[in-house]
């Protein structure tokens, strides 16, 4: 017998107990949504998971007025301490239903259950813990006296971390004391789902968080909405710019978070064979679906044909299959449409001239997939190195010195995350010092902590999620009492115009 | 570092063929301190993903019976008598008396004193150097410690041979080693394999205890790895289990990449031997995943890969009983030895 093909360990889906049909979660209830609903599928299989209600124009009026009345009379009227008590229950409820989460994160966005298990959902609990602990303490976060809550903010999040990006934006909202419209990714709505359940379970006050489902269309009707003070996306360079000019001028405080392509540099004195565990961990974590992922591996030439040969044969143990498998290391891409554009860079990368590697991996019949692929002998100006391709692809450049990693690094629109492979201390400082990104990995890469503040540079977005910082996005603060809050006269009008 | 008259160590080929013919203590610490780093927190962080693969049904009985094979029996105590090392070996040959399709160990083993009886109770299923049947190894050169002169660890070994041991564990000079003469112990292993020489001129295998737990740091874990290697070692193995910690998968791991790496340059295989501390089957399905995923499954044989355990094996044999009933029993229903 192969030991290698481990017999099969599957989390069984049984263990959720789904419904048919999802409402919007609006005002602490399910309700029906005025769009056309659409089915929500399984990455893996294209299995069929359940309906989910697809919230129009009116639909997205009701979301937020219900959130102003909860900020209105409930929310903003609690101590920081009651706000707290309520973050805390959601982190302990998250804890709770752990198991049932990941297995949910998995079948809806395709991720290996291992991620799911031990990254995302544990890093869930820790974001509400985290912020749950900030709620009473504002006064003394730095941000000068008495910062005061926003009012409802509008929150937009991708679909590459579905609970986990819920959690960014959740908690250090209602920890500085706002009210919440979220939309989930139209892909992958099911955690958010199951999480609006765990905020009846926990006696959230109605209307503090309110979660409405849909497509692009919904999400622009919820930036926009005139009654909305602060925006929060995670998404695209594309949808970000558009959001940055539609709130332009509007007094919303706006934070993005959008792509990247970022540059996971490999000294020749870097501790070897972790670094090519962090090359692997970067770029084919989550199947490369992460906006900080090293794509861009710039390795020191004299080692460039030792890491790229440790990483091939490193790469040919991975093992790609059902995301439910305990056992399976890439899951499925989670989308046609994303698969699509994974597939369409690659064969122009292989058009422009670099060197095509893939693992040499069964490939499931039904469902999205793609192999994890090595392109090495990359240049500077091809697009595979200039774009996001926000899949398992990894392209590969070498540099001379530390100058020119420096500068290969920085050429990019993009300025999120950055990753340091050295032995030496000194020279890692000195060469992060002059990296142009928001995060910076020293022998480790995407490793996440919500005390950590997280977000980019230039294209890659602005304003700082987790951390100290991360509760600014949130707070009117004497630091910037120069902006307006939301014109109180848009509020007035929406008010009288929404009736429920 | 001494430039002025470098010491010449003794001849060995693998180090030669290696460094080249000008062997000094310089080049053998140019060598092995230009090693690649370790990164303590990303080793660690590999263990520990390689300890979360789940290992069931069919692999999981395969994994049973293979951590048996590649089991050396051990009992290192000073109480030990012949009458202790005769019940060890009817544990070797026969595992579980209640199920005779349970696999024998590789080897036992004992204090070189002991070989002698280990000989006498194995009778026929003694492999002598055949690969058939099981092997007796013998600790030597003044286990654990390895504080006697070399004169005392080469007769130490020599004797364990002449009495009919199949292998030896030596013990490095871990003094010598912190201290940076790796031309010392480098000398010493290379002696300790000269004394593995039978009269018929086959060498008893040498397995070469870092003892890890007293190296304090993965990066000279690793130099201590291709020391022991480059000296002629055909097994590098991580502790007495006289010293906590004794085997962790880390350090284990560390040393799958060393042999892999020496493979990968050489086409060499090299063994590796995780001792102590390693005391339930789910502990040693962890080990033989990292084998696996890091080395290669060619590994898992025992010319290749060996557990130095005593109290692991009745948890094994729990663990196949509970797959061939359907229920757990308890420590009454395997023996003690």
């Amino acid at each position: 017998m192969n030991f290698l093909e481990y017999a099969p360990a599957p989390e069984s889906p049984s263990i959720l107990h789904l419904r048919k049909e999802y409402g919007l979660f609006i005002d602490g209830e399910f309700v029906k949504g005025h769009g056309k609903p659409f089915a929500t599928i399984s990455p893996s299989s294209e299995k069929h998971i359940a309906q989910i209600a697809n919230a129009n124009a009116k639909d997205v009026d009701v979301a937020v007025a219900a959130a102003r009345r909860a900020y209105d009379r409930t929310w903003s009227k609690l101590s920081g301490a009651d706000r707290g008590k309520f973050l805390f229950r959601i982190a302990r409820l998250v804890q709770e239903r752990a198991r049932e989460l990941a297995v949910a994160e998995s079948l809806d966005n395709g991720k290996p259950i291992k991620e799911s298990r031990d990254v995302d959902v544990p890093l869930v609990a820790a974001w509400f813990f985290y912020y749950a602990g900030w709620a009473d303490k504002l006064d003394y976060a730095g941000l000068g006296a008495s910062p005061a809550a926003l009012g409802v903010a509008a929150q937009v999040i991708p679909w590459n971390f579905p609970l986990l990006m819920l959690a960014w934006k959740i908690a250090p909202a209602l920890a500085a004391g706002n009210t919440v419209v979220l939309k989930p990714a139209e892909t992958t709505p099911l955690t958010a789902l199951l999480f609006a359940e765990i905020l009846q379970q926990a006696e959230l006050p109605a209307g503090v968080v309110n979660i409405l489902t849909g497509a692009g269309d919904t999400g622009a009707a919820l930036v926009n909405h005139p009654d909305v003070n602060k925006v929060a996306f995670t998404g695209s360079t594309a949808v970000g710019r558009a959001i940055a000019k539609s709130t332009a001028g509007t007094g919303k405080k706006l934070t993005l978070e959008l792509g990247g392509k970022a540059a996971n540099i490999v000294f020749d004195d870097a501790p070897i064979d972790q670094a090519v565990e962090g090359i692997v961990n970067g770029i084919f974590f989550n199947q490369g679906h992460v906006c900080c992922a090293g794509s861009r591996l710039l390795v020191q030439e004299n080692i460039h044909e030792e890491v790229v040969d440790r990483l091939k044969r490193r790469l040919s143990t991975l093992r790609l299959g059902d995301p439910l498998d305990k056992n399976t290391d890439i899951g499925a891409i989670n989308s046609r449409e994303q698969l699509d554009r994974i597939r369409e860079l690659s064969d122009i990368g292989e058009a422009e001239g670099a060197d095509r590697w893939t693992a040499d991996c069964a490939i499931p019949e039904n469902g999205f997939w793609f192999a994890p692929t090595i392109f090495d002998n990359v240049s500077t100006s091809s697009r595979i190195a200039r774009e996001e391709i926000f899949g398992p692809v990894l392209s590969v450049l070498t540099f001379r010195t530390p100058a020119e990693a420096i500068s290969k690094a920085n050429n990019t629109p993009y300025g999120l995350s950055a990753g340091i492979w050295s032995d030496k201390g000194s020279k890692i400082l000195a060469v992060a010092d002059q990296l142009k990104a928001g995060v910076i990995w020293a022998n480790t890469f995407n490793r996440f902590d919500p005390a950590s503040p997280f977000g980019g540079y230039k294209e890659s977005g602005y304003g700082r999620e987790g951390g100290r910082h991360g509760l600014a996005a949130y707070l009117q603060t004497s630091i910037d009492a120069g902006a307006s809050r939301t014109p109180v006269a848009a509020r007035t009008t929406i008010t009288k115009k929404v009736t429920k | 570092m001494t430039l002025v008259n470098p010491v010449v160590l003794a001849p060995a080929a693998r180090a030669i063929q290696m460094l080249g013919g000008d062997l000094t203590e310089t080049s053998l610490r140019l060598h092995l301190e230009g090693l690649s780093g370790v990164d303590a927190v990303g080793l660690e962080e590999r263990a520990a993903a390689l300890g979360t693969r789940s290992i069931k049904t069919a692999s999981k009985a395969w994994a049973l019976d293979k951590i048996i094979e590649l089991i050396d029996l051990t009992t290192l105590e000073g109480a030990d008598t012949p009458g202790k090392v005769r019940s060890l070996v009817a544990k070797a040959m026969t595992p579980d008396p209640g199920d005779m399709t349970t696999p024998r160990v590789a080897a036992v083993c004992v204090y070189g004193d002991m070989v002698p009886y280990a000989v006498d109770a194995l009778g026929a299923a003694h492999s002598r150097g055949t690969g058939n049947g099981i092997n007796i190894a013998a600790v030597a050169t003044a286990f654990p410690s390895g504080r006697a002169s070399l004169r005392v660890k080469l007769a130490d070994t020599a004797d364990a041979v002449a009495a009919g041991a199949d292998e030896i564990d030596m013990v490095i000079d871990r003094g010598a080693f912190l201290s940076g003469r790796y031309g010392q112990v480098f000398d010493d292993i290379v002696a300790v394999k000269e004394a593995c020489r039978r009269e018929n001129g086959t060498y008893a295998h040498l397995k070469v205890i870092l003892e890890t737990g007293e190296l304090n740091t993965y990066d000279n874990v690793r130099r201590a790895s291709w020391l022991a290697i480059l000296a002629g070692g055909d097994f590098i193995k991580t502790s007495t289990g006289k010293v906590a910690p004794a085997a962790t998968l880390p350090v284990t791991l560390l040393m799958l990449q060393v042999v892999r790496d020496w493979h990968h340059l050489t086409g060499e295989r090299i063994g590796v031997k995780p001792a102590g501390g390693i005391r339930t089957s789910k502990d040693a399905i962890k080990y033989l995943v990292t084998v696996a995923e890091t080395a290669g499954e060619e590994w898992l044989t025992p010319s290749l890969f060996r557990f130095g355990a005593s109290s692991l094996l009745n948890d094994v044999l729990l663990q196949r009983q509970k797959i061939r009933t359907g229920h757990y029993s308890g420590p009454d229903y395997v023996t003690v030895d």
